[in-house]
């Protein structure tokens, strides 16, 4: 057990229960003990007022690998890339890897998969100092066997110490694979990074427990350190568009895939449910009260150029698709302003969305919950607002 | 068909608040649920067997207490459960969690592995995929829809940002699944007198043949540094007024943060 509980200091007074986050506290006969669902994360050790839970494992050195740790140098980006057109999250990577990598004084390296040259060019200009091409059209296409097995081959040729990926569908279903093929860490959707003045290591925040905590995450003793990050969480680089750098070709021989796509079916939908690229989102809620109300939303979203998202009460009610759910079994999104219309602000639909530059909430009670994320609110009757609302945005911008 | 499902035993998110003195979780009388997504894989899992024969065994790494979990997922259908319990595997991260149900899954045997597509309490959807490696199978995430089982052969859908994919897979393989897929059943009054009287099989790390410094806390690359709080947005602003002056007042904002 990596914290044990002193039994004889232990006054049995039950303190520790509310400082650890997951539950691994437990009292028999009085005392507390440490449970399975430990994590580590050492909270308790200030939340007994004796003293009585202690350290036990930290200090020991905790791999064999740690003499080598010091070939891993640079920082590596995945560049995710559809239709052969590099997606924007690879931007915002390649924004955060320039500062990581310019800190560490090291290389930024992209590597790109199943695109061109002019695309890896536009990485460099986005900030890469060299980008691994791989344009074999095995990769054009998403596929989990080849995806992990070429960047696994390139990472342990090229020796990243800090691997970054989209926390997209792509990226959270092939990066895992990586990281367990490499026997290293892998922190999802992190929403800081920053390396740490004294040991260099990669200080990993991310939300936890529906977004009620936040956690830093480290992994010192293994290489490379990886992470995914949420589209829009980070910002993009400087574009410079004379910016050089190197690009290199990789060869992968024969790919092999024991899954195959045969098909993607674009989802036929008025407005884009792009969530994740979107800047304006309008969101509904059960005050929507069926598909007309969705009609309005859908009026307002065109007008504002933004998409349309919806609580799960929306969506339960079978008046919105599933795929333009937001929350926590529906997406995260981060747009430059989210609309919450109708929607009361329950904690599961907070956390995927209370990152939002700017939250507008219209809400006949004024008591929602979702008042307190809002920074603007507007206590009303949706269906009195929004048709207003458009009307009058169609005609500041002459729609 | 075997069949295993992964369930994690997780804390209602929903009823954790943060105590805003002591920012620490206040998770008095919080209860224990199924991990949300996983009552969907179990389902999925029973019409397989419904449709195709064979058996779905719950697996599940956790304390003892993560028993209550298992017998539900009896009482939904299951026909085996799996309690994966040992001291040695505390402080597991995503890494030694995903290796050692590995470890257990090599030992029982499965044409399909389920998963959720992610634990509402971690949140980081990586055992699935990562479990897939460590077994050597094939993986597809966010499944939301079955198309075609065959005996070596499936055939499914798979969420994307703009739609979804089809995608075919050789058995065995892992699958992580979202809501969509299904609508996951109630416990019958068999299945409640069923899971009373389950056997549950309990194992350790003897049991799996693991190496005993992936497990755990020793084998986690990964370490929680410390745990804070989120910061909350201060600035908040109510509109007044009729809905015309309303609307025109946020118009006005709008522009001023070039929305307009
Ligand atoms: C495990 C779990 C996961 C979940 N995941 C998600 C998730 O991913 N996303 C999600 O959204 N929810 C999720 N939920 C559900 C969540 O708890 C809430 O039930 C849900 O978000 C409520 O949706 P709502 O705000 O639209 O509906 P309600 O809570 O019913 O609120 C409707 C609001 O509309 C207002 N209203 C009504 N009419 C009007 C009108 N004419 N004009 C203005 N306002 C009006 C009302 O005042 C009210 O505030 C989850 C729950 C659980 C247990
Ligand atoms: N301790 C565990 N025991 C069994 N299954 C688990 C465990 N942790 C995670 N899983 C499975 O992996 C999925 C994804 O979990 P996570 O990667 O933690 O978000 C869950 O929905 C479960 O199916």
């Amino acid at each position: 057990m990596p914290v044990i509980v002193q039994v004889e200091k232990c006054s049995g007074c039950e303190t520790c229960l509310d400082s650890c986050p997951f539950d691994a506290i437990e009292f028999k006969d009085g005392k507390a003990y440490i449970n399975e669902y430990c994590n580590a994360c050492m909270s308790c050790l200030a939340g007994c007022p004796e003293g009585a839970i202690i350290e036990t494992e930290k200090s020991v050195q905790r791999s064999a690998f740690s003499n080598q740790l010091k070939d891993y140098k640079d920082v590596m980006v995945f560049a995710e890339q559809k239709d052969g057109k590099v997606v924007s999250v690879s931007y915002e990577l390649l924004g955060v890897g320039r500062r990581l990598s310019d800190e560490l004084g090291a290389n930024l390296l992209a590597a790109l998969f199943g695109a061109g040259e002019p695309e890896a060019q536009e990485l460099i200009r986005w900030g890469a100092d060299k980008v691994l091409l791989c344009s074999d059209s095995a990769l054009e296409q998403f596929n989990d066997d080849p995806y992990s097995e070429v960047l696994a081959k390139i990472i342990n040729e090229y020796k990243p110490s800090i691997v970054l990926a989209g926390a997209t569908p792509v990226g959270r279903s092939f990066i895992p694979r990586v990281a367990a093929r490499l026997r290293t860490g892998l922190t999802a959707d992190c929403t800081s990074l920053e390396i740490d003045k004294e040991t260099k290591n990669l200080l990993q925040v991310r939300p936890a427990f529906g977004g009620n905590i936040m956690a830093t995450i480290l992994c010192p003793d293994y290489r490379p350190q990886m992470a995914t990050v949420r589209p829009r969480v980070m910002k993009k680089g400087e574009y410079h568009a004379d910016r050089t750098g190197e690009i290199i070709n990789i060869n992968i021989g024969n790919a092999v895939s024991r899954t195959r796509v045969l098909d993607f079916i674009k989802e036929v939908s008025g407005v884009s449910v792009n969530l994740h690229e979107a800047d304006i989102i309008v969101a509904g809620g059960r005050g929507i009260g069926g598909e007309k109300g969705y009609k309005m939303l859908e009026e307002l979203a065109e007008a504002l150029g933004g998409a349309v998202g919806a609580s799960r009460a929306a969506v339960d009610e079978g008046w919105i698709p599933y795929s333009h759910q937001v929350g926590q079994t529906g997406k995260t999104v981060n747009p430059k302003v989210y609309f919450a219309c109708g929607i009361s602000g329950a904690v599961q639909h907070l956390v995927g969305m209370q990152s939002s530059d700017i939250i507008i909430a219209i809400n006949k009670n004024p008591e929602a919950p979702i008042f307190n994320v809002a920074t603007y609110g507007i206590v009303g009757d949706m269906f009195e607002i929004i048709p207003l609302l458009t009307r009058k945005i169609r005609e500041v911008k002459n729609l | 068909m075997n069949i295993i499902v992964c369930i994690k035993q997780v804390p209602d998110t929903a009823e954790i608040r943060i105590n805003p003195e002591t920012n620490t979780l206040m998770r008095e009388g919080v209860p224990s649920i199924i991990n949300p997504f996983d009552l969907h894989a179990i389902e999925a899992a029973i019409q397989i067997r419904e449709q195709h024969g064979g058996k779905v065994v719950v697996l599940t790494m956790g304390p003892p207490q993560a028993e209550t979990s298992l017998r539900e997922a009896i009482s939904m259908g299951a026909d085996e459960a799996v309690l994966l319990s040992d001291r040695a595997f505390a402080g597991s991260d995503t890494w030694a969690t995903s290796y050692t149900l590995a470890q257990a899954i090599k030992k029982l045997g499965a044409d399909i592995v389920f998963c959720g597509k992610q634990a509402i309490d971690g949140d980081t959807a990586q055992v699935g995929p990562e479990t897939a490696e460590f077994l050597n199978i094939p993986h597809i995430s966010y499944i939301r829809k079955i198309e075609e089982v065959k005996d070596d052969y499936i055939k499914v859908e798979r969420l994307m940002d703009e739609g979804y994919d089809i995608v075919e897979s050789t058995l065995p393989v892992l699958l992580t699944v979202v809501r969509e897929l299904n609508q996951p059943r109630m416990p019958s009054l068999k299945g409640k007198m069923a899971a009373k009287k389950a056997e549950i099989k309990k194992m350790g790390m003897a049991d799996i043949e693991a190496d005993e410094n992936s497990l755990g806390l020793k084998g986690s690359p990964t370490q929680v540094k410390n745990i804070f709080a989120p910061e909350v947005k201060a600035e908040r602003k109510i509109i007044e007024g009729t809905p015309d002056e309303q609307v025109d007042i946020l118009i006005k904002e709008l522009k001023e943060i070039r929305c307009l």
